[in-house]
């Protein structure tokens, strides 16, 4: 790639974030939506699984995965080429 | 001499922290003081956890409390989660950090529960081994809790409040007392949680849990009450704490609510029952 | 009665109860041994359930709960901070008959675990696009670009990244297209990208350290205004080094 496609690609990202960024949410509101003003739930869906001290009595140590068939969204999802459910890898080898 | 915190915990009514909380907790604490975060869900390196922990523990005491260091594990503690506590108490300097009475890891397995200890001569030289490396480690006094139980264990030779008691005078350590904790435990293994109380020594406890309870049933048609914090206190355990405090005087008190957690002004309602008691009992207590 | 006995029982549900755990009355107390099985299972099942939310809605939450307490005794917690827990279930996916047919699930257990690491991950102010565009072009090329310690990447032959927005509260559904996936924390929500060609190399040659020029020469055929566009939108540029 010449020198000049390359100059060419950085002062293209730049003026597209920068003519972004003008339009973007004022900075009070990125703040509110740091510290979770949003939805419950919503804004810490990331946080993954928290340590508690409590108990429970709910019976959850049987069944039997190996008997049951996945049956969510995996089922009705719509993929490419109109077929449902299991869909094909990209045809191509995985970078090293 | 342990370092007991820079700032000692209020004797004021606290919640235990739950990040849907943050912006009602913000906006209006009621008569809540200060805040008690498990000290496993803020070892990250950065992000919104720890963000949050700064931003609150600039209007709050915090309270560390530990649920996964495994102080009654048979095998030795695990030294790199220490130096994890070490690395959260020196950045956040807490009121307080405090753990439980109980173990959770056996053989580099983490069970992520507060498992029960046969109190034996034998448990009572690893516990205090174990706190006695935590406070050197910490370079502070730690807080023990009074775990909930569901069994006993045939090999037992001590009562719990009798080992509880030995382990604070061998180490200098504090006592967390779980009010609910006794009160669930008492109901478990049938013994009378005022008498409990009574012979509790409550001039080394340093913070009061209080929490919900759910109702089951044992072997043999027994009730059988577990651990749940998935309710409002029940009204014994009130009757209880009321009693804890008469006795011993007012001091930090925590509603513990993990399961099923309520929106912010119910649980902010629940740590106003407290700050009634703690009021009648003659604390200074913003209402 | 040793604590090796009672680790081994509290996981396996049909194991008996461990001799000298007794009630008040000195009896065998199975139903009060079966408090702690349940606590470990459920709290262990909860946790796979808030780590991989996605992989969950995709199975459906009966399949995956039972999955869950496969999962849970073959790959128990080997520490008490959760937030890392799962890092066995891509492999165990893969393995997994009943879920075969469903070829990137793997791939999306991967991400989730990626999301849930950036989110974790430690801070770093990003370099402002306008402090960029002051400098001259040469001087950017030249620069070793800093990239935010938050920015995970992730090689994918399944259009992992569309099935993950899909699956979002109120989220978009872009078209269902493969492949490699960069996961960038503005601010502190991670989300996936799909990379434009050449991304992964680009990406992987600045984290190598080669000047930007280095790392775009590393990647031909790479859309180069749009992988840096992703990076600049994304806060991901935290540092330049001569």
């Amino acid at each position: 790639m010449s020198y000049q496609a390359k100059s060419l690609a950085i002062a293209g990202a730049l003026a597209a974030t920068l003519s972004a960024s003008v339009a973007g949410p004022a900075q009070a509101q990125e703040m509110e939506k740091c510290f979770g003003v949003s939805l419950a739930g919503e804004n810490d869906c990331a946080a993954g699984p928290g340590t508690t001290c409590a108990g429970t009595s709910k019976v959850d140590y049987q069944g039997n995965a190996w008997t049951l068939v996945p049956a969510g969204t995996c089922t009705t999802m719509e993929l490419p080429e109109g077929r449902m459910g299991a869909l094909e890898a990209l045809e191509r080898d995985l970078p090293a | 001499m342990l370092d007991t915190g820079s700032r000692a915990l209020p004797a004021a009514p606290g919640v235990g922290y739950k990040p849907q909380h943050f912006a009602g907790i913000m906006a209006d604490p009621g008569p809540v003081r200060w805040l008690e975060v498990h000290a496993e869900n803020y070892m990250g390196a950065g992000g919104r956890p720890l963000a949050q922990l700064r931003a609150l523990a600039e209007r709050f005491a915090i309270s560390v409390h530990g649920v996964g260091l495994s102080i009654g594990g048979e095998g030795a503690l695990d030294t790199a989660h220490l130096a994890r506590l070490k690395a959260l108490c020196g950045w956040l300097r807490p009121a307080s950090f405090s753990e439980h009475l109980a173990w959770s890891t056996h053989d580099g397995v983490f069970l992520n529960d507060l498992l029960p200890l046969p109190y034996t001569q034998a448990t009572l030289a690893r516990v205090c081994d174990h706190i006695d490396q935590v406070q050197e480690v910490l370079g502070r006094q730690m807080l023990l809790e009074n775990p909930s139980t569901y069994l006993s264990f045939a090999q037992a030779t001590m009562e719990e409040v009798v080992f509880l008691r030995e382990v604070a005078q061998r180490t200098g350590c504090g006592l967390l007392l779980d009010v609910n904790n006794v009160f669930v435990s008492a109901v478990n293994q049938g013994f009378d949680p005022a008498a409990y109380l009574r012979r509790f020594p409550l001039e080394l406890v340093g913070e009061i849990h209080l929490g919900g309870h759910a109702e089951d049933a044992a072997d043999h048609g027994m009730p059988l009450l577990i651990d749940a914090h998935g309710t409002p206190v029940a009204d014994p355990v009130w009757a209880l704490y009321a009693q804890a405090v008469a006795q011993g005087g007012t001091r930090a008190t925590l509603i513990e609510w993990d399961n099923d957690v309520p929106d912010w002004p119910v649980l902010r309602a629940e740590a106003g029952r407290a700050a009634q008691v703690l009021a009648r009992a003659g604390a200074r207590v913003t209402a | 009665m040793s604590q090796s006995a009672f680790a081994q029982a509290v996981l396996m549900p049909d194991a008996p109860l461990p001799p000298g755990l007794v009630d008040p009355q000195g009896r065998p107390a199975p139903r009060r041994f079966d408090v702690y099985r349940n606590t470990v299972a459920a709290s262990l099942v909860a946790a796979l359930e808030e780590g991989f939310p996605v992989v969950r809605q995709l199975v459906g939450a009966p399949f995956f709960a039972a999955m869950a307490l496969v999962v849970l005794r073959a790959h128990p917690p080997e520490g008490p901070v959760l937030s890392g827990y799962g890092a066995a279930f891509p492999t165990f996916l893969e393995q997994f008959p009943p879920v075969a047919h469903l070829g990137y699930l793997p791939d999306m257990a991967r991400l989730e675990l990626l999301v849930r690491d950036s989110y974790h991950a430690a801070d770093a102010v990003p370099l402002a696009a306008e402090a960029l565009a002051a400098l001259p072009v040469p001087a950017l090329l030249a620069s070793r670009i800093g990239l935010a310690p938050s920015l995970r990447l992730m090689p994918s032959r399944w259009p992992v990244q569309a099935i993950w927005c899909a699956h979002q509260a109120g989220g978009a559904e872009p078209p269902m297209q493969p492949g490699d996936v960069v996961v960038l924390r503005p601010e502190f929500d991670p989300r996936p990208h799909l990379l434009p060609a050449g991304g992964l190399a680009v990406i992987r040659g600045l984290h190598a350290g080669l000047t930007l020029e280095a790392a775009l020469d590393a990647a031909p055929g790479a859309d180069l205004t749009a992988v840096l566009t992703l990076l600049l939108r994304g806060r991901a540029i935290v540092e330049l080094r001569r």
